[in-house]
């Protein structure tokens, strides 16, 4: 068996978190009970977990807009998290970042970014940290085939080869920027191709293959820890939702969601794959699902018992450390 | 020459350093003192990758002159021109363990990296709940005079000081602008540091060793009690010159020079004011929704009362920077042009409480 089933366990068990994680923000959103703009990943969590199953609390990663299957998957508390969309003064930005701006240094995770192509400047930042104090750690930043069109991303890109920087780009290719197709806002129609441009290695994978992008990712990462310099990995995947919870997705084909929660799921192929090779039994993910949905809902109840931030002490606070 | 008088004492030799030399010395000493400051920029060595010689321009004003002979390629980093890539890698590393200085050759460069400043670097603390701090400077030259014309001459101190999270300084001497390059430095948030271009080689003495002045304290380079003038940057000049004139004719202006305009010093200006009753402010920034304007709204709010005569503010018009000398020197505030506006603001309004 290529990968311990400690392993299979703990990437599954986060995929299913990611999942419920988004399934629920969505019905919480609905009900009212998440101010302001959320964007969910759900069908997208193989790359999440890929990406950043081997990486300690001291890599770094830099998340998007759609950022949650990110945090949940670099180690953030599920529990702080959904304290923090919901605006409340115990999440794990005290209610003051939100779904969009979510972060915890302390994790590792240099936030979510709701400005397209934010993230990765500032991860090359982390990267060129690493390189400077000699600490091995590497950094990676989520992008989307949207983000890919910003300059900012191009720059990043660039300087990372420059500076050879530890540095892995992950493209997360859902198909849509917003309610743009890829196919039409990316030039070159090939982000791989334009990636490769850069002068960094660049690889396109099945992004609903956990194994395939995984493999892809570890290379990556190893290549970036032993000083080899920035990669670049597309990762085509699927969007269950839309861009923003609540988006008609009127751009969308005929039932192409639906054949795409029936066809093109990611944890119905990491399942099928993992009992025909006969490295786990249904009854072990069966087992992880229950007490996922009891998490997830420990931590619906507890967040919506949490104290909101109190205008007096908050609004003014954490500005500056000193002013 | 400025005058110190509020200054700490602070013993030991001094030299006469120009305002290039004395950032210079600030940020060689950090670096000495402190292995995480790293200086990342364009051509703030020069020649990397080229034939020639290293450490060609030392930045495009010198002012990094030497930095690298010294710390190596690894710690002052000749970048790609991408300033948006610059600031960036300034903020995620000042996010994880080092204390960078960026350099935006010309702070109209901001224009292609403000997302990096604005929307990253300053909001991280407060989006992240106060889990983050990030030590960084950004270091721009400012301001007219050179016939560079509108992208490379502008005043945007204003833009920057409006974002709640960043800390702007605009050292006026070379005493101060050690002192507070220190600060910057030493300092855990994110610090936009402004050099105007034509002040560069204005020197007076500056100690040798290595001190900071805090942030929100202003100098008073001339002190008087008939009109309060309050200057920045290169205007400090200027405001110096007319105070000198008057105080022949007998009239005491009292500059303030607020050294930082995020924090701003209201205090000292509070105070100024509730001797003199009557303020002048001098701004090379436009006139809408500038230093000046600002300053003018504190004092209207929170000093009415102690005000003799109606504030009067001097600013460049609201037009781009021009470039021919005859429309550049007409832009630029000048001395001239504030001796016209105290001499005004003196004679308006009511006399002598």
């Amino acid at each position: 068996m290529p990968y311990s089933t400690e392993f299979l366990l703990s990437a599954y068990r986060t995929m299913k978190t990611i999942r419920e994680f988004e399934e629920r923000c969505v019905k919480e959103f609905e009900g009212g009970n998440i101010p302001g703009f959320t964007h969910v990943s759900n069908g997208q969590e193989a790359i999440a977990v890929a990406a950043c199953i081997d990486l300690s609390d001291k890599d770094i990663i830099g998340s998007t807009h759609r950022g949650h299957g990110h945090c949940i998957a670099k180690g953030c508390d599920v529990g702080g998290m959904m304290k923090e969309i919901m605006g409340r003064a115990t999440g794990l930005c005290k209610g003051k970042g939100g779904s969009m701006h979510i972060a915890d240094i302390d994790k590792g995770m240099l936030g979510a970014n709701a400005i397209v192509g934010g993230g990765p400047p500032l991860v090359n930042g982390a990267a060129l940290a690493a390189k400077t104090l000699g600490t091995k750690n590497v950094a990676l930043s989520f992008n989307g085939d949207g983000s890919a069109n910003q300059g900012t991303v191009f720059e990043a890109m660039n300087l990372a080869v420059v500076l050879k920087l530890p540095h892995v780009f992950v493209y997360e290719n859902n198909g849509y920027a917003e309610g743009t197709a890829a196919n039409y806002g990316v030039g070159s129609n090939s982000l791989t191709d334009r990636n490769a441009g850069f002068g960094m290695p660049a690889e396109c994978v099945d992004g609903l293959d956990f194994f395939a992008t995984y493999e892809a990712l570890k290379t990556a990462t190893e290549r970036a820890r032993n000083g080899g310099g920035p990669t670049a990995i597309e990762a085509m995947c699927v969007r269950f939702d839309g861009h923003f919870i609540g988006d008609p997705q009127l751009y969308r084909g005929k039932d192409e969601i639906k054949n795409a929660r029936k066809n093109q799921d990611c944890l119905k192929i990491f399942r099928e794959r993992v009992i025909a090779e006969g490295w786990l039994k249904a009854a072990e993910m069966n087992a992880i699902d229950k007490e996922v949905m009891a998490e997830i809902e420990t931590s619906v109840v507890d967040a919506l018992a949490a104290p909101h931030p109190d205008p007096a002490t908050d609004l003014m606070s954490d500005v500056y450390c000193s002013y | 020459m400025t005058n110190h008088s509020n200054n700490p004492a602070i013993g030991g030799k001094t030299s006469m350093k120009t305002i290039r030399e004395a950032i210079n010395d600030a940020l060689r000493e950090e670096m000495r003192r402190d292995p995480t400051v790293i200086i990342l920029g364009e051509e703030v060595s020069g020649g990397a990758g080229c034939d020639g010689e290293d450490d060609a321009y030392g930045g495009v004003f010198g002012v990094t002159k030497g930095l690298m002979p010294e710390f190596g390629r690894e710690r002052v980093i000749d970048t790609p021109i991408s300033e948006a890539a610059i600031i960036g890698a300034a903020a995620g590393a000042a996010n994880n363990g080092l204390r960078p200085v960026a350099e935006l050759m010309f702070f109209d460069f901001i224009g292609v990296s403000f997302d990096q400043i604005f929307n990253q670097a300053a909001k991280f603390r407060y989006m992240f709940g106060g889990k983050s701090k990030t030590p960084m400077v950004i270091r721009g030259t400012v301001g007219g005079g050179w016939r560079a014309g509108a992208q490379h001459s502008s005043m945007l101190h204003s833009i920057v000081t409006h974002i709640a999270g960043l800390k702007v300084v605009m050292p006026a001497n070379a005493y101060d602008a050690k002192g507070l390059m220190v600060q910057a430095i030493r300092d855990d948030d994110p610090v936009i540091f402004l050099e105007h271009k034509v002040m560069y080689d204005i020197a007076c003495e500056v100690p040798d060793e290595q001190y900071s002045i805090p942030f929100g304290e202003a100098s008073f380079p001339r002190q008087g009690n008939d009109v309060t003038i309050v200057a920045i940057s290169n205007m400090v000049t200027h405001a110096i010159t007319v105070a000198d004139i008057l105080a022949e004719e007998g009239i005491g202006c009292d500059v303030i020079d607020p050294r930082t305009v995020s924090p701003l010093d209201h205090e000292a200006i509070l105070e100024s004011v509730e001797v003199t009753g009557r303020l002048v402010i001098i701004d090379e920034g436009n006139p809408r929704c500038g230093l000046a304007t600002d300053i003018a709204g504190i004092v209207a709010e929170h000093g009415f009362y102690s005000l003799k005569a109606p504030i009067l503010t001097v600013t460049a018009p609201h037009t781009p920077v021009p470039f021919a000398p005859e429309l550049e020197d007409a832009y630029l505030p000048s001395a001239e042009k504030l001796m016209v506006a105290v001499r005004e603001v003196l004679a308006a309004g009511r006399s002598g409480a």
